[in-house]
């Protein structure tokens, strides 16, 4: 009970940071933005292939970018974490009686928060560039809950990484590095039965992958639940290996004292 | 009376054989501003972080207002407040918010009231609901011992707490300091390498040099142990027909020397010795121009105890910082 009574205020906290820069959620929608508008014209003809499965490219990449903006926007939970160890706030929040969970699930959760925000907002431009979201009302909820699962698990593990390598330099690389491979060894822009074999497997183990395949099942609403509910299974796994990856992490930065 | 800090045998090492603690015991009575003082790197941090449950020690135990900090780490956070030596507020929150923050964080009741109170105490009714990152170094270093104090802790930690502050904020935060020993009855735990601040501020003190505490007591004993005060004497013109000589055969006089027109000397109680030293000089037609008699300094008793001057110990514990 405290230890949910403490993940409140310190989302709280956050939130309201959040709420006092709210121009963040502009910025880091610049990119899905042009990955939507300049993608969803280059690309449209990709459609047209034999077995690609989906009429309209926009319908298809659409819920792919909402994840993908998940994705990203989570990897950057880690900074504010760097500069919250330089400054003492952390050191300060471990010797009093907050919980030792909270600290992280409180960031996490108001990661969520914004990650809700920005989804909804690509939908929202999404409309307005032709796609249709033929899963309605649901399947656009569903899709935000499994970016915003996405992005709990990316959250986490990059607090965890901002624990263990305490450096902003060192966190920017680690992202990066995880970043580009994960983007593109997924079905986001390309139907996987068009990728090379090797990669089709190797997005098997990407749980970026899992998220783009249960928010397009969600978004076309061609009755793919069951995909949705894998998935969303698999990324709940990987989320409390995160989990504890992250606590672990605190563990030892303390243990480094 | 029991004591609110207990610490025994502290050992810490960090990777690269780095001995920060070598067997640290010291014990802080109820009620009072204890001292722990060293130059830079003799582990007064590090025995902070261990005693507030930041960090653990490789052996030895600590327990504060009762509670063991290995075996009962929460309820040593409960009964603590720790201003550490970087500022702890969330700058990008408000001074009330930050507070708040605290208070519900230690499950207090009637909180709101008690924000207020800080607020005013600290001279910081003003600035309560403005960013943090806009104060200035003093009105945030308040504000880091306001949110120490949220929960009305039994005991208080200061490491190094006026460290990068300029003269005038300093004495500020003497006062304050001397305030809360004073008058909530609060054991303060208190880690400096300023001698002066040690002096004034601590009841107790322990001198800590590489990890370990080479002498202990209250300010004015650890001097005491030091034989006599030292008398100086300033002459008129610089000294020709053996003055110093003079000085010398006084009884209870002893390391007389002079240099250019600087007399100094030690007498077990200097102001006695003074009228005795006047008449030796008077005799001799030896011109005064003024006679100072000064206790023994925390600097002579760091020389004593740690075998090095408190400056030196400073510039080696900055090149140990540096080579590591």
């Amino acid at each position: 009970m405290t230890a949910l009574r403490h993940t409140g205020y310190m989302t709280a906290t956050h939130l309201r940071q959040l709420w006092r820069q709210p121009w963040w959620i502009a910025v880091t929608l610049v990119q899905p933005v042009i990955w939507l508008l300049l993608f969803g014209s280059l690309f449209e003809v990709v459609a047209d292939i034999p077995g690609f499965g989906s009429d309209s490219y926009i319908d298809y990449l659409a819920p792919g970018i909402v994840v993908m903006t998940a994705f990203f926007s989570a990897g950057w939970s880690g900074m504010p974490v760097i500069e919250d160890l330089d400054r003492g706030v952390t050191d300060r929040l471990l010797v009093s009686p907050a919980s030792r969970g909270a600290l992280l699930a409180g960031r996490v959760a108001q990661n969520s928060v914004t990650i809700a925000i920005q989804s909804l907002i690509i939908v929202g431009i999404s409309l307005l560039a032709g796609a249709t979201f033929p899963g309605g009302l649901v399947g656009v909820a569903a899709l935000v809950g499994v970016a915003v699962l996405l992005g709990a698990c990316f959250g986490t593990l990059s607090i965890g990484f901002a624990l263990s390598a305490r450096k902003e330099e060192t966190l920017i690389a680690t992202l990066t590095f995880l970043q580009l491979p994960l983007s593109f060894i997924s079905s986001t822009f390309m139907a996987s039965s068009l990728m090379p074999d090797w990669m089709d497997t190797a997005a098997d183990f990407n749980p970026l992958e899992w998220a783009v395949e249960a928010a397009r099942a969600a978004a076309l609403g061609d009755g793919g639940w069951d995909v949705v509910l894998t998935r969303c299974g698999l990324l709940a796994g990987f989320l409390a290996l995160c989990a504890w990856f992250a606590l672990r992490a605190l563990e030892r930065y303390q243990r480094s004292l | 009376m029991e004591d609110a800090i207990e610490v025994n045998e502290l050992v810490k090492t960090y990777p690269g054989d780095v001995r920060a603690l070598d067997g640290l015991s010291f014990s802080a009575e109820e009620g009072t501003v204890f001292g722990l003082l060293g130059p830079n790197g003799a582990g007064k941090s590090t025995a902070v972080r261990i005693v507030t449950t930041l960090a653990r020690p490789d052996s030895g135990a600590a327990r504060v207002a009762g509670h063991d900090v290995l075996a009962d780490p929460a309820g040593v956070r409960s009964a603590i407040g720790v201003v550490g030596q970087r500022a702890g507020a969330d700058r990008e929150a408000t001074a009330r918010e930050n507070l708040r923050l605290s208070g519900r964080l230690h499950g207090m009741r009637g909180l709101e009231s008690r924000i207020d109170e800080l607020l005013a105490r600290f001279g910081l009714e003003d600035a309560a609901d403005r960013i943090v990152r806009g104060f200035s170094g003093g009105m945030e270093r308040r504000l880091d011992i306001a949110l120490a104090l949220t929960h009305r802790p039994r005991v208080l930690f200061l490491d190094e707490p006026t460290t990068g502050l300029d003269p005038e904020v300093r004495a500020d935060m003497w006062q304050e300091i001397e305030r809360l020993g004073r008058d909530e009855g609060m054991t303060v735990l208190l880690t400096t390498h300023y001698l002066e601040e040690a002096d004034r501020l601590a009841a107790q003190l322990a001198i800590v040099d590489r990890g370990r505490v080479v002498a202990s007591g209250s300010p004015d004993e650890l001097k005491r142990e030091l034989s006599g005060d030292a008398v100086q004497v300033e002459l008129e013109r610089p000294n020709l027909n053996g003055a110093g000589a003079a000085v010398e055969r006084i009884d209870g006089i002893r390391e007389v020397s002079v240099d250019g027109r600087t007399l100094r000397a030690r007498a077990a109680d200097g102001a006695r010795a003074v009228p005795a030293v006047l008449a030796a000089l008077e005799v001799h037609d030896v011109e005064v121009a003024s006679v100072t008699v000064a206790r023994p300094s925390l600097d002579d008793v760091y020389l004593r105890y740690a075998g090095r001057s408190f400056g030196a110990a400073e510039a080696s514990a900055e090149r140990t910082e540096v080579t590591r």
